[in-house]
Order: structure tokens, then sequence, then C-alpha cells
């Protein structure tokens, strides 16, 4: 317990704790296959809804196929899904007070915060991976060769891990998690009011605006870039979908900044 | 009497305009199971929270071993255990995943947390439902899992927030057992109970708490004591009630509380004899079914102390 006190034994049990909390993500998702499939069906669900249903509807700009444009598009929610389950993780804990028998404990104050978005990490590899899965088995392929592609899925994992970040402070910030799974729902339409699904091009002007600045469109965008998939935006798109790897590494850089030093205090905070 | 190893002194904390705790006082012996009792909203849980480190007291401070609950909160967690109203463990692990889990986070090496995981399991008997989910586990397990989960490292100083609510009687006396080892082993418990029976078998010495300070303390029979004996009158022919009613007045000079056939009334503390009782009711011609002079429940002790006090701001 004595290293608890100096910075250097901090950091190392920040590490094996976080550690501790991966082995907990596991041991849920071995204990509960039911998640595992859910996470299976999803992504098929998805690819045979917007690929085969909405797709034989949707004209791609520029031409192309339409599930090679969906694709990105599928990737981009699974990495912003980050946010919601972190959220729900976190509002869960604190809700059943898992999170003040942490906090009781002599645990290092940093650990469940690191330890809980590493495991996101690892669940969101997983669920892309599966996605990946999907995606090569209706056609789509990267085309950019290997540098581009291991870009994409970087840039991808960077977003990601900034999402949860912000995840954690909101589930700190609810604390409940019937709020938490009440804000669940939100997740959709925010997704869908982007390029993932359709062009938008045809949407009207205020609407569109809104398409264009969410910071899906700018990752569908990057990652339609990198991997050579049809849908790439026109030279007179707005700033994020004319420099989306740019746009994208803000946005990380921006969500780490802020919530980062927040979700700390949030969790070292005490409260009633 | 055994040196204090819990002490709280002048405790405020307020939420908004709601003074929670209001200059709680508290000092806990080692080795001893102090009761804190309260009606809802008292502030038991308040002080337990801060006590346990969870948080911060607006005035006041306590200590844990000689360790300050705020400037030391470090090494006051490394002492105590908490267990609270809910059973804070992930449903979707296993038994043994928890406790495994929750040892690991305590910093016992990966060989030391499996065992002392087991060690926990068997001897408060859940070996059996080790491997399973807990989501499948009933109410009581629970309970029990969330309690032995805040043995691991064998805390100084056990909190215990509303250990019973809502069990059956079945597993109250269970963790009731738990406790008693557990107390037998040296440990220190504080606990937070609305049961007035739970304090009565489990507690050395009782702090009642209301409107967020303590309102009087002693052992459970100093308690009763200071309320005095009940007298209880069972009447033959509820008709009779008036009658009865003015000689119980007479004989304990208060005015008792009637139900039905039934009279009650506390004695002075000077004591009556059993057979005057009896026969001052026969002199006023009532036909008495049952007489018993008994000990005030804790209960009555309670609703006493609480009832009289109104709410300080």
């Amino acid at each position: 317990m004595t290293a608890l006190t100096s910075p250097l034994g901090r950091l190392r049990w920040t590490f094996t704790d976080g550690f501790t909390l991966i082995g907990r993500e596991l041991g849920r998702l071995r204990n509960d296959p039911g998640e595992l499939i859910v996470a299976l069906i999803f992504p098929a669900v998805m690819v045979v809804l917007f690929g085969y249903v909405f797709g034989s509807a949707i004209q791609v700009p520029g031409g192309g196929d339409y599930r090679e444009y969906l694709m990105p598009g599928l990737f981009a929610m699974v990495t912003f899904s980050a946010l919601m389950g972190v959220m729900t993780r976190m509002a869960g804990d604190a809700s059943r007070g898992v999170m003040d028998r942490f906090r009781s404990m002599p645990m290092a104050r940093s650990a469940v915060p690191f330890g809980q978005t590493g495991a996101d990490l690892l669940t969101g590899l997983l669920m892309l991976a599966i996605m990946v899965a999907a995606g090569l088995l209706v056609g789509w392929r990267p085309h950019h060769g290997l540098v581009p592609t291991t870009q994409a899925f970087l840039l991808m994992i960077v977003l990601r891990y900034a999402l949860s970040w912000a995840g954690v402070y909101v589930g700190l910030a609810v604390k409940n998690d019937q709020i938490a799974n009440a804000l669940v729902p939100l997740f959709l339409p925010f997704t869908m009011l982007s390029n993932a699904f359709v062009p938008t091009g045809g949407m009207p002007g205020w609407l569109r605006f809104l398409a264009d600045w969410n910071p899906v469109s700018a990752l569908t965008a990057a990652t339609r870039h990198l991997f050579g998939n049809p849908g790439a935006p026109s030279a007179n798109a707005v700033w994020p979908l004319a420099h989306p790897v740019a746009t994208v590494l803000l946005w990380s850089a921006a969500l780490l900044v802020i919530f980062v030093p927040l979700s700390l205090r949030a969790y070292s905070r005490k409260g009633r | 009497m055994a040196e204090p190893i819990v002490i709280a002194e002048g405790l405020h904390k307020s939420f908004g305009d709601t003074h929670a705790l209001h200059g709680l006082d508290l000092s806990v012996p080692k080795g001893t199971v102090c009761g804190v009792l309260g009606p809802n909203g008292a502030g038991k849980t308040t002080a337990v929270r801060i006590l346990a480190t969870l948080s911060d007291p607006d005035a006041g401070h306590a200590r844990i071993a000689g360790y300050d609950v705020v400037r030391d909160a470090a090494q006051v967690r490394a002492r105590i255990g908490l267990a609270g109203q809910y059973a804070a463990v992930d449903e979707k692990l296993t038994g043994r995943g928890n406790l495994r889990m929750f040892a690991r986070l305590s910093h016992l090496s990966r060989r030391e947390a499996h065992r002392r995981a087991d060690e926990l399991l068997d001897r408060f008997s859940l070996m059996d439902a080790a491997d399973r989910q807990v989501s499948g586990y009933s109410g009581g397990m629970r309970r029990r899992l969330d309690l032995i989960t805040s043995l691991i490292l064998r805390p100084d100083v056990l909190f215990l927030d509303e250990p019973t609510t809502g069990l059956d009687p079945r597993s109250r006396g269970q963790i009731w057992d738990s406790v008693r080892e557990l107390v037998a082993d040296g440990t220190t418990v504080l606990l937070t109970t609305q049961y007035l029976d739970e304090a009565d078998q489990l507690a050395d010495d009782i702090a009642v708490i209301d409107h967020g300070r303590v309102i009087a303390t002693g052992t459970p029979d100093e308690l009763k004591a200071t309320i005095g004996d009940r007298l209880d009158v069972e009447l033959e022919d509820p008709a009779a009630l008036p009658a009865a009613a003015t000689v119980l007045e007479a004989l304990a000079g208060a005015e008792p509380t009637t139900t039905d056939d039934r009279l009650t009334v506390a004695l002075p503390a000077t004591g009556l004899r059993l057979a005057d009782i009896v026969r001052e009711l026969d002199r006023a011609g009532v036909a008495a079914a049952d007489v018993r002079l008994r000990r005030p429940t804790l209960d009555e002790v309670f609703l006493r102390l609480t009832d009289q006090k109104e709410p300080v701001r």
C-alpha cells in the first residue's frame, strides 16, 4: 500500500489495476456470450439492411458500388459506439455502488478511467474486426495498399479511444444507468445525420450543414479516402470534409484534452 | 474499555438546504459493534460515506485507527471495508470472478487473490455457487457476496450500511452469523440499520441519530432502561376499557395507549409490583385476561427518542 504514495508506484498500479479491469471486461464477455452474439448479429443486420434494402434505392455520387460506399460508414458507426458503451458501463457501476466500492479501496484514482477506456479499446477492436469480416463478405475491399489501409484503421482506433474518454465523463456525470440507457437511442439519429449511409447532397440546406460538420461524416470521408472507396467528397465541400483526416485528428486531440482531465477529476471528486 | 478506533467529532454536511449531518459525534471502541440507528434521512448513510472516505465533511473531522479520513484517505482505505445497501458487485461475473477481481484491485498477487477468494467463499458458504453468474444469485447470496468482498483485505473496521434491508429472515440470520464471526476475529463493525432487532442482536453499543446528530447512546439495555418498564393489560371485556384506563393512569401517572381490549402504559422508575396492579384493577371491577410487566423493546425506545425531537435546522 505504501507503493501508492510514490508517483512511480502510482503509475505502476494504474497499469496493473487497468489490466485487472480489462480482465473484468473479458470475463463479462466470457460469462455472457449473448453480448458477443448481439455484437456479431448487429453488423450483419446493418450490412443487410443498408447494403441490400436501402442500398438498392441509393445512388452513390460519382458512381460505384453502394456496399463499398456503405462499409466506411458502418465502421464509423462502430467507432462512435464507444461513447455509448463506456457511458452506460460507467453509469451502471455508479448506480449499483460498484464505483463506490472502487473508491473506498486502496486503488490508484486514475485506474478506473484508464482501465475502462483500455477495456473498451479491446472490445472495440473485436467489434471492428467483426464488421470488417462482414464487409469483406459482401464485397467491400480496401484499394490503396497496406499503408493507407493501416492509417485508416489507426484513425478509427485513435478517435474511438478519445470518444471513450468522453463516455467516461458523461457516464460519471449522469451517474444513473436509467438515464444513461435513455440516452442510447439518440445514438442512431446522431450517426445517421451524416454522410455514412447517404450522400448529404440531397438534404435540405440546414440539415446538410449539420451532417457535413458531424464528426461521423469526417471519419467516414477520411476512411473512404484512405480505403479508396467511392463517395469521396467533392472539391467544394466544407472544410472538415475537404480535410477529413486532419479533422478526425483534431477531434481526437480536442476530445482527449478536454475529457481526460475532466474525467479524472470527476472520478476523484467526492460526491454525496 | 478498549481505545476507540473510529472517532468522529462535530461532523457537519449539507446538501443545498438540507443539513444531513449537524454536529455528529461518534466513538467506537476497537473490537466492538456499534449500531447506528435512525429514521430514514437521519444522516446514517452520509456519516458512513464520510467515514469511508467517499465524501468530505463540511466541518468537523473523523479518524480511523488514528488516520484522518480526509488527509490520510489512502491509509484509511487500506484499513476499512464497506458493504452497502446495494450488492456492489458485477452481476455479469461469477462470485469467484468478483472476489478475484476485487482482490487483484486490492493489490494482492494473482496467487494470493485466488487463494483469498476460495477461502472467503468456503468460509461463508458460497462455494457451491462460486462459479455461477451473480445475476442468478438470490438477494441473500448477493448481500453475502457483497459482505465478503469487503473482507478481502481483513479490514480493521467494517462499515455495514443497512446490510439486511429487504432480505428474508433466513438470509438476515445468515448475515448476522457472519457479522458475529467477524467480531469474534477482532474486526470492529459500524452498522447502520433501521431494524431495531438487528441492533439489539448485534450491537454492543447503539447511537441513535436523528436530524444529523446523536440523540442518545448506550448499550441496548441502558437505552431500554431510560424509558422504564411497560405494563400491558389485556381485558376480558372491551367495555371495561375506560375504567381500566383510569386505574392505570392513577398508578403510572401517565395516560395509557389503548387498542381494542389492550392497554399499555410506561411505568415510573420507582417500580410498581405486579400484585399491587392486579389488586387495584380488581378493586375497580376490571376483569383482566392478562397483566404483564415487561422491558420495553428497542422500537419503543426509538420511537420515544425520535418522536419528541423537533428538526434542527
